[in-house]
């Protein structure tokens, strides 16, 4: 065995210095001029804590393998000590560039084992923040992409767009990120006033803004010759893989949760569901940057149609009741203590919803025994299941096609690794 | 052209003080205009990307650069125990010594037109505006332009890392094929000038706007020479040498302290130089209108001027694009440019033997396109052979 055998050996490339690897080789060959290269956990484009072992001929990816759980947090098992009421503060941290889908997803499993309806309003809030919160994961991208491929120019635009979003977020729910603003029953709140002029002023700077985008980079011939071609990926390839969102669109594959398995109020607005073509870094780009559009779309319809009435069921086993009637209401007392000492109880059963997040099919799977906390919470991370197509999209390709690789997948490792 | 008449008639002591205040006033120039070019850069970018940039050293944030270098010099000096120590520590200097080196064959000002030589007078002595003006001075911009890679090249190859040894492959590789897109280039303007001396080729320009070998040489070789400067600096959008997204930095990944303010300084100051240098080839030097009085004082500014210009084309450069992959670097440099500069040169000779000899320019011109179609075939036929090779390599591998 050569020192390389033993480097990229199952369980050495995670451990083996390299130095140990060259004292167990029993052969030495001289003619082999490949290499093992780490890239990351520290890494300036790994969108993080990813790590991928890369074994390299010149500048050619041979093989690579990514290593993950350098985020792990066990969200997951925390999940299991708190209320359900509480769980929307943890799922939020999961995938930080787009919280409100992971709370949206635990919500919908939590409401589908209790059985109850949620009020329209709160159905339509629910989307709308959303599809706001796609367009500024999307943007974000947009940045991190441009950025990877060099285009730092780009990273500061993607930021700027985005910050109008966050701008709203912070004003309807209080902050940035981490909002826990999708609650079991409905939303934590509802829309301040003059939301609608807040949200029309985003739409109008925007499509004026992608357009700029456009001419900055679709247009590009250096971009396009960087993306075009680069870490492809068949429809069969990425269906056995089990990729969902923009990598599994961009074969040309139309599957988007959101019109496939209608939740909330998808199947009352229109949109289109974009698809690539060829499944390479372009299409995948190309994708996000329209789904932008697509979004914007959605949110002048739920602007439209935004329906009055409460903002979170009124089952108050479910959600607390006004603060002024727990003066009044012995009853209301009640529940408010309950809810926000033991928590409310979930009937017995299991559940598996899923939405579609910027990244892909976001599910959550739920399995209560009839106490105020889950027995288990699994959450179906799109980031962490598209980053096993990442191997199979580097080979062949160059040191520099890798990055732009890993960029269009579009990981959030907080969401990876959980 | 006889040189610098400074030393026609001997050289006594008050000569020798004149090339001591000239070494002095290009060195801390050169290392000033280097300041305010990091501070320039890091503003410029800012403005394009709405942001505010450097604010706190300083008024505007002038200082900033003096308070990077001062940080850099109190910061630990690391090397990486895999490291060859003697290379390590020499490669910062061959970059930054070869940065000011090329400085000095650049004619800064003095006025070329219209009888004058482009001398200034000091102390009673008539002398170039220049450090020194060799006859070959193209000829020491190239060497100096080839060795400053050394310095990249070796840092890379000495950190006894992994990400650094790549940058310095790719640094190399980049050399090569870009050092001859600039060299011919070059050539095209000293076939026009018919000298190496970097004074010669500024006083052939005199005389106005049309003389400049910017249009003289019909554009292509000044675009070639851009280009192919850019990769030279390791500016983006050819900066895969440093490539901070893929390398993290390449070949001065493991530098730290002050070695890494060297190339620093070394990379900025080739900017400086690079656009100086481009501007003495194919935009006059320093020739320019003479407003009022003081023939000594505005070529310098007009000099100063231009190359303030390019500082900002590259700095728009950064902002703007995308970075190219490296095989795409390989296919611009030796697919388009080279076979483009060098079917220009031939043009550009045959148009000035024309000229020379009374030679039928039916002929000469038949000539020429004859040998353009061979070459083009030949081109094309030796691309495709290349591409067959190396489609059966990849479905070896």
């Amino acid at each position: 065995m050569t020192k390389l055998d033993h480097l990229r050996n199952r369980d050495a490339v995670l451990r083996m210095s390299e130095t140990e690897a060259e004292e167990r080789a029993a052969v030495v060959d001289p003619d082999d001029e490949r290499m093992i290269i780490n890239m990351g956990p520290q890494h300036p484009s790994t969108h993080g804590v990813l790590r991928v072992t890369m074994e390299l001929q010149g500048e050619t990816v041979l093989r690579s393998k990514p290593v993950i759980g350098y985020l792990h947090t066990g969200m997951e098992k925390t999940a299991e000590d708190l209320t359900y009421l509480q769980g929307p503060t943890n799922v939020t941290r999961m995938d930080y560039a787009a919280p409100l889908f992971t709370e949206l997803t635990f919500s919908l499993a939590v409401e589908s084992l209790l059985e109850v309806e949620i009020p329209d309003r709160a159905t339509w809030i629910r989307m709308l923040m959303c599809e706001l919160n796609r367009m500024s994961s999307h943007l974000l991208f947009l940045a991190t992409n441009g950025m990877d491929l060099g285009a730092v120019g780009m990273m500061i635009y993607g930021w700027r767009e985005r910050e109008e979003v966050l701008r709203f977020f912070e004003k309807v729910t209080g902050l940035r990120m981490n909002h826990n603003y999708i609650r079991p029953g409905g939303v934590a709140a509802d829309l301040p006033d003059g939301w609608r002029e807040d949200i029309r002023s985003i739409l109008h700077v925007l499509p004026e803004r992608l357009e700029q985008f456009d001419v900055l980079m679709t247009g590009q011939p250096i971009w396009r010759e960087r993306t075009q071609g680069i870490g492809v990926i068949t429809t069969e390839e990425a269906l056995a893989l089990g990729a969902t969102g923009p990598i599994l669109r961009s074969t040309g594959y139309a599957w988007d949760l959101r019109r496939s398995m209608p939740y909330l109020a998808y199947d009352q607005v229109e949109f289109d569901i974009v698809v690539g073509t060829y499944g390479d870094t372009f299409d995948r780009y190309a994708i996000r940057l329209n789904e932008i559009r697509e979004s914007m779309r959605i949110v002048e319809q739920c602007i439209e149609l935004m329906p009055d009435g409460p903002y979170r069921t009124e089952d108050r086993k479910v959600t607390p009741p006004p603060r002024a009637r727990i003066d009044e209401s012995m009853e209301a007392l009640i529940h408010h203590f309950k809810i926000f000492t033991e928590g409310f109880k979930v009937p017995p059963g299991e559940t598996y919803t899923a939405v579609e997040s910027p990244r892909g099919e976001l599910g959550c799977y739920l399995v209560s025994d009839g106490g105020p906390k889950p027995q288990r919470m699994h959450i179906r991370a799109p980031s962490f299941v598209n980053l096993q197509t990442l191997p199979h999209m580097m080979h062949g390709g160059l040191l520099a096609d890798a990055i732009a690789v890993i960029s269009s997948i579009d990981p959030i490792m907080g969401e990876v690794d959980r | 052209m006889t040189g610098d008449p400074l030393y026609l008639d001997g050289v006594d002591l008050t000569d020798l003080g004149i090339m001591l205040i000239k070494v002095l006033v290009a060195f801390t120039f050169l290392l000033v205009a280097t300041m305010f070019m990091v501070w320039f850069e890091r503003k410029l970018i800012s403005d394009m990307q709405n942001r505010i940039g450097p604010n706190v050293a300083g008024p505007w944030g002038l200082l900033q650069t003096f308070a990077d270098g001062v940080k850099f010099f109190f910061k630990e000096d690391l090397r990486p125990e895999n490291a060859d120590p003697l290379v390590f520590r020499l490669a910062p200097y061959i970059s930054a010594v070869t940065a000011f080196l090329s400085f000095a064959v650049v004619p800064i000002g003095g006025s070329f037109g219209g009888g004058d030589s482009g001398t200034v007078t000091i102390f009673g002595r008539e002398t170039f505006l220049q450090v020194a003006d060799p006859p070959v001075g193209i000829l020491l911009l190239l060497a100096m332009s080839s060795i400053a890679v050394y310095g990249v090249m070796l840092a890379g190859w000495a950190s006894g890392s992994k990400y650094p040894l790549i940058g310095s492959v790719r640094a190399s590789a980049q050399a090569i094929s870009y050092e001859a897109a600039l060299g011919m280039a070059t050539v095209v303007v000293v076939v026009l000038a018919g000298t190496l001396s970097t004074h010669g080729i500024v006083a052939a320009q005199s005389g106005g706007i049309t003389r400049w070998f910017l249009i003289s040489s019909g554009i292509v070789p000044f675009l070639v020479f851009l280009i192919a400067a850019t990769a030279e600096l390791n500016r983006p959008p050819f900066d895969l040498v440093e490539a901070e997204q893929e390398l993290v930095g390449g070949f001065h990944t493991e530098y730290s302290s002050i070695r890494f303010a060297l190339f620093f300084l070394a990379e900025f100051m080739n900017v400086i130089t690079m656009s100086a240098i481009m501007v003495t080839l194919f935009f006059g030097g320093p020739a320019g209108p003479i407003l009022f009085g003081m023939t000594w004082f505005w070529p310098t500014v007009w000099f100063l001027l231009k190359v303030l210009a390019f500082l900002f084309v590259f700095v728009w450069f950064r902002a703007t694009l995308p970075r190219l992959r490296y095989d795409q670097l390989m296919h611009l440099g030796w697919k388009l440019l080279i076979p483009l500069i060098l079917f220009w040169l031939m043009f550009i000779s045959l148009k000035e033997l024309r000229a020379a000899y009374d030679w039928n320019w039916l002929v000469t011109y038949g000539a020429a396109i004859v040998a353009l179609a061979v070459g083009t075939a030949l081109l094309l036929a030796a691309l495709r052979a290349g591409d067959r090779v190396y489609q059966e390599e990849l479905e070896d591998a």
